[in-house]
């Protein structure tokens, strides 16, 4: 019998239909205000698209209304891994879902919204996640497009008919400042989906190449250009790890390495590391821009602040984007928001971002 | 007898023909046969000894795998698909996007089949094919007044092609001045066609692409930024596919000559702008027209096509050969340009589809010099009504410059029928199936959010266009009435939706028969 997580977020989505905008920290004010939950109905939706394979399923699951009831309500055979507290935290999700994955399931389905998936990137999750869009701030494109799409992915991945993966940014905004209307986006890490563009989110506007292979084209182009006998500082995200799968080399994917000659020179660096380096020899920066709102710098790669900013320039900077990511901006400049005001000019105005093998496209940089 | 209600525009009752039909592989039955062929007589046999003259590499060790068929089944085969297809000649064409294709007059078609041109051979003698090579020569002549550019071939065999060609005198002017490895960058725009894009890249340009600033033109500023001493040269449409007329274009070709490159203009639709505007005047050296798309000769499903590409006089020494010239008694070809160690030489074999051409002098001629500037006043006039009408729709809205007259087509966008309704773009564009009419959203990736693109060209007729934005009208009130059965759509179309989600996975794609037979079989 094959299993599979489920894991759900039962306060998910509340604070939305009572003007609070999410939940984090907001359930009992929620609550108060008559919010009813809408996770387990969600995840339900989700669950009766999979109904056709549960007489080979097994259903891991923490106790209650965190799966078990789900699961159990939608037929299907059930092995609790985990006792949540009675009213149930960020810290259940975080244990719930690696007990799921320590119990052997080989795809977790999770409903909640983005700061669901920010704890299950806290427990450090490596399987195949399929997000049941339940929360209130749904950015990550960990989700599905709706429950019973996260149903169907879900059964295509089991099928074998969806079996290529691939990872996606978990990315939230700061609840406290979007309630005083200010929104900031920030990358909290990754999560590995199976790769079907039409049934997740921000699917829409897909290129006709997949990501994969817009990924290999930029990585190409990059390859092509790195000149021997210079450090290379490697920036955090999918597009630039490419280029590290590419070169063979091992990648830190939150963080920056360095590389040199095709070789690994370090790895995982910290600012007083990279300032080092800089002095060393010449050294080129290689970044892509990081969330919805397209930051360069100063958002999940504050290592590289605005004393390497300086040292390095513009002139050594090399920004690596897909097409959909840079038109997602609308014509918005990609911003840099070291905290140095002199540093982020340096980096302003117009400059290239490598798109694809032999394609560029102009952009603007600028920290506002 | 019932009087017949024709009060609603809208055709409800339309259902397309679905025939299931098999590939024509799978219809082959072993020893059938179309034609029986007479086994040829002694003498000749004997004569021509069979395949005993032929080196044994270029001999086949095994039959060819084609489809064992006969007449009357092979028939069927292609009339039920072509009922299968939503054709320029059952549908109202304005929803191909920046695709739409306008009324070829049948005549021409008749013209195009006399045996005088059917029966003609691109390698008679000269002397023989005076009359294809005059029309050819002629019209070569119509489109240097039309463009103002110097000269013009007719040899690319379709858009892309041209681009191509407009890439390949690019890269021979730089050659002849020993620059061509310096000059390898070419700058185009989100909003040109991607061959503008795709065609100097396969020539082996790096592509630079700018995007629009906050008004839809292509943005200067980065222009300039992206203008080095490596640029070869700009490549853009005008108007792009947002339908808005770049009026500072001068400014750009300009800032481009300065710096030592070149400016391609892609005029592959020129609806908008016969007798109005000319590519040489707003700075272009070099420039294209498709004539399946301007000059009324179909498009015919991909070919075949020509697509015409002209050049200042500079330029014109790298055109690929032959030339056809007039010595003032007679036509003839010159192949100087194959001589020149620079030129592109050929970009396909002969002078292009010569029937194509000779559709666009019949259509030229028809309508003389006032009847291309009626053209053009028509087009944009029937667009700009379609514009009116759809703006009047509170969900429907074109980004930039909000009340600015757009020329032959219109980017919109359906972003807050989306918002309300959770209707998107591509779901309308498989509603509309339901009633025999083409939509067309966007190139991909989309730029412009729940993009929809509707270019009318001067054919239709008023209720033409009426009945198309009542068919628009009457699917965008379902998205609100009843959107779950909207989503759901095609439901009167050759087929339903398919499951389009493996199309990027090169494991499953299979784009060929043997291909399919090879992953599936």
């Amino acid at each position: 019998m094959r299993k599979i997580g489920l894991l759900v977020n039962p306060i998910a989505g509340m604070g939305g239909s009572v003007g609070l905008k999410g939940t984090d920290g907001l359930a009992e004010e929620a609550a108060r205000r008559g919010a009813l939950p809408r996770a387990p109905l969600r995840a339900e939706a989700a669950l009766q698209t999979l109904r056709p394979l549960r007489e080979d399923l097994s259903v891991l699951c923490a106790a209650g209304a965190m799966g078990e009831s789900e699961a159990l309500a939608q037929g299907f055979s059930v092995q609790t891994v985990y006792a949540p507290e009675p009213s149930t935290t960020s810290r259940d999700t975080f244990e719930a879902a690696k007990a799921i994955e320590a119990a052997g399931a080989e795809l977790l389905l999770f409903a909640g919204g983005d700061g669901t998936a920010r704890d299950l990137v806290s427990a450090g999750v490596t399987i195949p996640c399929v997000g049941i869009p339940a929360g209130v701030k749904i950015h990550s494109p960990v989700y599905a497009v709706r429950p019973e799409a996260a149903g169907e992915l879900a059964c295509r991945f089991l099928k074998g008919e969806r079996r290529r993966t691939k990872q996606v940014e978990v990315v939230d905004i700061d609840e406290a400042a979007w309630r005083a209307d200010q929104v900031s986006t920030c990358l909290y890490g990754y999560l590995t989906v199976p790769d079907d563009r039409s049934l997740l989110q921000h699917g829409k506007a897909a290129s006709p190449a997949s990501e994969a292979a817009q990924h290999n084209s930029i990585a190409s182009e990059m390859a092509k250009r790195l000149k021997p006998g210079c450090y290379y500082l490697i920036g955090p995200g999918t597009t630039t790890k490419a280029l590290m799968d590419g070169l063979g080399l091992e990648d830190t994917l939150l963080g920056v390495d360095l590389i040199a000659d095709g070789k690994l020179v370090q790895k995982d660096l910290c600012e007083a590391d990279i300032l080092r380096r800089v002095r060393e020899k010449e050294t080129y920066l290689v970044l892509t821009p990081t969330g919805g709102q397209g930051f360069l710098l100063g958002r999940g790669n504050q290592q590289i602040g605005p004393a390497v900013v300086k040292a390095i320039g513009k002139d050594r900077l090399f920004v690596l984007a897909t097409k959909e990511k840079l038109f997602n901006l609308q014509g918005r400049p990609l911003l840099v928001d070291t905290g140095d005001p002199e540093a982020d000019a340096a980096v302003s105005g117009y400059m290239r971002a490598i798109v694809g093998l032999g394609e560029e496209q102009m952009i603007r940089v600028s920290a506002d | 007898m019932k009087k017949i209600d024709r009060s609603n525009p809208v055709r409800t009752g339309f259902h397309q023909a679905k025939w299931d039909e098999p590939v024509i592989f799978e219809l082959s039955q072993k020893g059938e046969r179309g034609v029986l062929v007479n086994k040829a007589e002694k003498a000749v046999c004997e004569a021509t000894e069979g395949t005993a003259v032929l080196p044994d590499f270029l001999k086949r060790k095994e039959a060819p795998a084609l489809p064992e068929i006969s007449q009357p089944r092979v028939l069927r085969h292609y009339a039920r698909l072509a009922q299968e297809t939503l054709g320029a000649d059952v549908n109202i064409e304005i929803g191909q996007g920046t695709c739409t294709v306008k009324y070829s007059p049948k005549v021409n078609e008749q013209l195009a089949n006399l045996p005088q041109m059917r029966d003609m051979h691109p390698l008679q003698d000269a002397s023989t094919a005076q009359g294809i090579m005059e029309i050819i020569y002629k019209t070569n002549q119509y489109f240097c007044e039309i463009s103002g550019m110097d000269a013009f071939t007719m040899q690319p065999g379709g858009g892309s092609q041209a681009i191509l060609g407009m890439a390949s005198l690019v890269y021979s002017y730089f050659k002849s001045r020993g620059e061509e490895k310096q000059r390898n960058e070419i700058i185009t725009t989100i909003y040109s066609h991607p061959s503008d894009a795709a065609a100097p890249h396969l020539k082996g340009f790096k592509i630079i692409y700018l995007h629009p600033d906050k008004d839809g033109y292509p943005d200067f500023e980065a222009f300039k930024a992206a203008v080095n001493e490596h640029t070869a040269a700009f490549f853009v449409a005008n108007p792009e596919d947002t339908g808005v007329y770049n009026k500072n274009v001068l400014k750009f070709t300009s800032y481009m000559h300065e710096h030592g490159g070149l400016c391609a203009y892609d005029q592959a639709n020129a609806n908008g702008l016969l007798g109005v505007t000319r590519a040489r005047e707003a700075g272009f050296d070099t420039c294209f027209f498709n004539l399946h798309k301007t000059f009324s000769a179909p498009h015919g499903c991909g070919g075949p096509a020509c697509g015409a590409v002209g050049c200042a006089d500079f330029l014109e020494p790298f055109l690929p050969a032959p030339i056809i010239r007039f010595d003032g008694e007679k036509y003839y070809y010159d192949y100087e340009n194959a001589k020149n160690p620079y030129g592109m030489h050929k970009i396909r074999e002969f002078n292009g589809a010569a029937q194509v051409v000779l559709k666009t002098y019949a259509w030229i001629r028809a309508l003389g010099a006032e009847g291309l500037y009626q053209v053009a006043k028509t087009a944009v006039l029937n667009n700009n009504y379609l514009f009116q009408k759809l703006m009047e729709l509170p969900f429907v809205d074109a980004p930039y410059i909000p009340g600015k007259q757009r020329i032959e087509q219109c980017r919109y966008t359906l972003e807050k029928l989306l918002e309300e309704t959770g209707v998107g773009t591509a779901d309308i564009q498989r509603r509309m199936m339901d009633f025999g009419m083409h939509y067309w959203t966007s190139h991909h990736p989309y730029y412009v959010p729940e993009p929809m693109t509707l270019e009318p060209t001067e054919t239709p007729s008023k209720a033409d266009l009426d009945e198309y934005i009542e068919t628009l009208k009457y699917v965008f009130k379902e998205a609100y009435d009843d959107p779950e059965y909207l989503k759901a759509a095609p439901h009167s179309s050759v087929c339903h939706q398919l499951d389009e989600s493996n199309m990027d996975d090169p494991e499953q794609w299979a784009v060929t028969w043997r291909a399919y037979r090879k992953k599936y079989q």
